[in-house]
């Protein structure tokens, strides 16, 4: 008897490790997280890139040279056919860490804006995901919890967000802000700093989080166990942070990649517009907008930033889908306006 | 003027001395067909008196006359004014402040009504009237202009503008001699129209016209549409000579790729628009005789503010005068084809142009290198080091480059410096007002007429900084007591010795790029690109390409 109920009774494992378990099945989502890792650490090493090639990311290079195959060649090249109309950069010469990718119209290596570029993408889109989902959350918790007029208040204000179209709405952000910056009270950011679009992506995204986080909180503020906490007098702010708050954290880590996914095509549209990321720092939207006008003469310039968004979306995207699939088969959480 | 605004070439007249001039002998089986342009959008309204843009300008040629004209003819002998409306030049009396202008008979308007005096005297009177962009700066030397600015509605020009319809004359009375007023009555905001023309701006309606050519169709969203004016009978070759195509159909929305394209697949015969780089090198082999380069009478310039630090120091401005690598803005404007490095304000062939440049390496008339250690040294000696510079630039892909320059030589001088691109519909206006504190920007000045006082006067003379107004031409903010009154002697001087008060110009210039309230990059050059098709193509100094004077078939 002891020794069969000792091989039958298999230790039970947390719903973390189940949700783990399942994640690492799922041969989809992990293949989007290593291709999300291998993108992320290559932007990681631009510096170092940029150190072994000896590029200038941010200057100026116009009268730049460099060597292939033993000869030397000016970065920047004037036509000599024809009428001799034109100033082309250099295209790829496919040598790492010697303008792999080719140079920009400023005589810069392009691979290594690339990586910067990449760089200061996933820092915008990373801190405007913390940015929105922890104003969003909060906003979500204290609206369904509390009820009532509070509600009323903070889901009006969210459905007036909600109203705008949300490029409109970043558009017309970063239009009034981008020229001055922010400057209210004690809170300054100049208009060529990051934390200018991290701010911008973060607010016109809170409305997508803080609603669907406003639902589950209004369903769980009726569940049995809240109502018992509430029955014998437990403070609010402790129910809604070790009770509430962890009900709703699986939906918090699906929204991860997923607003990471949207927060990086958002910056990318604003960077192409000229209205997010300033140069001579580059993001992946900015590089894009510069090789617009080389499509025809060097088009790595605006591909190369063009697939590396595709992956890195198509991978966190991926890998929200399969985040959720492992946190919470049945879940219905989607992210948008569905 | 502005970049989009009208703008003309100096020294044009090498380039095409090979071609016949609009006065040849008009060649008959040429006649006909239709003339196709593109832009990639419409420049806003017909009113002649009003709209202020190259764009429209080229096309008023061959639409509307003044008492005076620029001659129709190719190179620098557009610049040359000849008698118009007016029977012939007038000699200035009462010291050079009156004119009496002969009005020629049987010149008929579009809609079929002859032109008399009255005409004359209503449309110099609605300049005012619509207030028109120039009323203030142009031809506010007419005798009660002050009254017309003020009252714009009830302006009579009182004193200023008589007529007399029984021996068929204009008197012209002027507070002041004013040796550019020929330049200026050639002009389309000086356009004679009829004198029941509307007193407000007619938007997209035509208003009729003198010239060979009149507008049967225009929509900005779609397109324009020129006919031969039916009641046009030619008086003077120089001044309005007939055109070659039956019809001019003008189409605006495609992109400056899509005008390219059009052209090379024979769509379209022309483009308004700057081809975009990267087709550059490629229109320049594959497509070579359809591309016609030509010098400008116009500058790419950085006004500094002189009274913002740290260009409030002048070693701070001369610095970035020294440190400039013209050659790589000229590089990033296109390549030495299509630009060439400057250090002064008149353009190279302008009147009153003297080859100067102090800031370069081996200082003399011609730029040949930058001189990086001696910017450091004085920017150095002006203790402004690590201070904040923003540059404020148009949100369009050169200036954009140039400004990314800018920031990087900047910060290698010491600055911490940033760039800003703003659109390109509110840089203008955003970096003449001193409200918005611009330190530094990019921008582009091109000639209204060939004077030298259309550059020095207009951006640095003292009336124009206006402080808090969006129309403030003077960006730098400079205002030199002793250069001004070295102008407005120039100006008068003009009236008697225009040659003499072109040498008291050469010093302005001069005084100007000493003190630098502005670094001089590049003048550039004008580049058509036509169909295979298109023949007799002819590029007049004032107006650019002269649309009606080119042939189809």
């Amino acid at each position: 008897m002891t020794d069969i109920a000792f091989n039958t009774t298999r230790k039970s494992r947390g719903p973390w490790a189940t949700a783990m378990r399942r994640l690492a099945r799922d041969r989809a989502a992990m293949a989007a997280l290593v291709l999300f890792l291998m993108i992320l650490s290559m932007c990681l090493l631009a510096p170092v890139y940029a150190a072994w090639g000896g590029m200038e990311p941010f200057k100026s290079t116009l009268d730049a040279t460099l060597r292939i195959n033993g000869q030397t060649l000016n970065v920047m090249e004037q036509s000599t056919e024809g009428l001799g109309l034109g100033y082309n950069p250099i295209g790829p010469t496919w040598e790492i860490g010697n303008y792999f990718l080719g140079a920009d119209n400023q005589g810069r290596d392009v691979m290594t804006r690339l990586l910067y570029g990449g760089l200061n993408s996933f820092i915008i889109a990373g801190a405007a995901t913390v940015f929105t989902l922890l104003i969003g959350t909060t906003l979500g918790l204290v609206a369904g919890f509390f009820g009532g007029f509070i509600d009323t208040v903070l889901s009006r204000i969210l459905d007036i967000l909600w109203a705008f179209p949300v490029y409109l709405l970043a558009i017309s952000l970063s239009i009034v802000l981008i020229a001055h910056g922010i400057r209210i009270g004690p809170i300054i950011i100049e208009s060529g700093s990051l934390w200018l679009p991290i701010f911008i992506i973060g607010i016109v995204f809170i409305p997508y989080v803080a609603r669907p986080i406003r639902g589950q909180v209004l369903s769980l503020r009726e569940s049995e166990f809240v109502m018992a906490a509430i029955g014998i007098g437990v403070p609010s702010h402790r129910i809604l942070l070790r009770d509430i708050l962890p009900n709703v954290s699986t939906t918090l880590i699906v929204f991860v990649p997923l607003m990471m996914a949207l927060n990086m095509l958002t910056e990318s549209a604003l960077s192409f517009l000229s209205i997010g990321v300033q140069p001579p720092d580059a993001s992946w939207g900015t590089i894009i907008q510069d090789g617009q006008g080389l499509l025809y003469s060097r088009p790595m310039v605006a591909l190369a930033p063009g697939i590396a968004i595709v992956l890195s979306v198509l991978a966190l995207n991926v890998l929200g889908d399969g985040l959720r699939d492992a946190l919470d088969p049945r879940s219905k959480i989607k992210l948008g306006r569905g | 003027m502005k970049k989009i605004l009208l703008a003309g070439i100096a020294s044009a007249l090498l380039t095409f001395s090979s071609l016949s001039p609009a006065s040849a002998a008009y060649m008959k089986e040429h006649r006909g067909g239709t003339m196709r342009l593109l832009a990639h959008a419409a420049a806003g309204t017909l009113d002649p008196h009003i709209n202020y843009t190259l764009q429209y300008w080229q096309i008023f040629q061959s639409t509307y006359d003044g008492l005076i004209a620029f001659k129709k003819a190719p190179g620098a002998e557009g610049f040359v004014k000849v008698p118009n409306i007016a029977e012939e030049f007038p000699k200035p009396t009462n010291d050079g402040k009156t004119y009496v202008f002969k009005i020629r008979k049987g010149i008929m308007f579009s809609n079929g009504k002859e032109l008399g005096v009255k005409d004359v005297v209503a449309s110099l009177q609605r300049i005012f009237k619509v207030s028109s962009p120039t009323a203030g700066g142009f031809y506010a030397v007419i005798v009660g202009a002050d009254k017309c600015l003020k009252d714009a509605k009830n302006c009579t020009l009182e004193g200023g503008v008589v007529g007399d319809e029984a021996a068929s004359t204009v008197t012209l009375n002027l507070t002041r001699p004013d040796a550019e007023i020929f330049d200026k009555l050639a002009l389309p905001h000086a356009a004679i129209l009829p004198a029941d023309s509307p007193t407000e701006d007619a938007g997209s309606k035509p208003i009729p016209g003198t010239g060979a050519y009149m507008f049967s169709a225009y929509d900005p969203n779609k397109g324009m549409t020129l006919v031969r004016n039916p009641h046009f009978k030619m008086w003077s070759e120089d001044a309005q000579p007939d055109g070659y195509p039956d019809v001019v159909q003008y189409d605006f929305g495609p992109t400056e790729e899509a005008q390219v394209t059009a052209i090379q697949n024979g769509e379209a015969d022309w483009m308004f628009d700057e081809p975009p780089a990267d087709r550059l090198a490629e229109m320049g082999t594959k497509n070579k005789d359809q591309v016609h380069v030509t010098p400008l009478t116009a500058w790419w310039y950085l006004p500094l503010n002189v009274n913002l630090a740290p260009f409030d120091n002048i070693k701070v401005r001369q610095a970035v005068n020294y440190a400039l690598d013209r050659k790589a803005l000229v590089n990033l404007f296109g390549g030495p084809v299509l630009a060439t490095p400057v250090c002064q304000v008149l353009p190279p062939g302008f009147p009153g142009h003297v080859d100067y440049c102090p800031y370069t390496k081996n200082p003399g008339a011609k730029w040949s290198a930058p001189d990086m250690e001696k910017a450091k040294q004085l920017v150095e000696e002006s203790g402004t080091k690590g201070q904040k510079v923003s540059i404020i630039v148009e949100d369009k892909t050169v200036a954009k480059s140039i400004g990314v320059y800018l920031q990087s030589m900047m910060t290698e001088l010491g600055y911490v410096a940033d760039v800003k691109p703003i659109s390109p519909n509110i840089q203008f206006t955003y970096i003449q007002n001193t409200n918005n504190k611009v330190q530094m920007s990019v921008t582009q000045w091109y000639q209204d007429y060939p004077a030298a006082s259309d550059f020095l006067n207009i951006l640095f003379g003292c009336a124009s900084f206006t402080p808090g107004s969006d129309s403030s031409i003077n960006m730098s903010g400079y205002c030199n007591k002793d250069v001004d009154a070295k102008m407005q002697s120039a100006l008068v001087l003009g009236v008697t010795d225009q040659d003499a008060a072109n040498k008291i110009w050469a010093d302005v210039d001069k005084m100007v790029t000493d003190e630098s309230p502005a670094a001089a990059l590049f003048t550039p050059k004008h580049l058509d690109f036509v169909s295979k098709r298109v023949g007799n193509f002819q590029f007049n100094s004032q107006f650019y390409w002269m649309v009606t004077q080119s042939w189809v078939q």
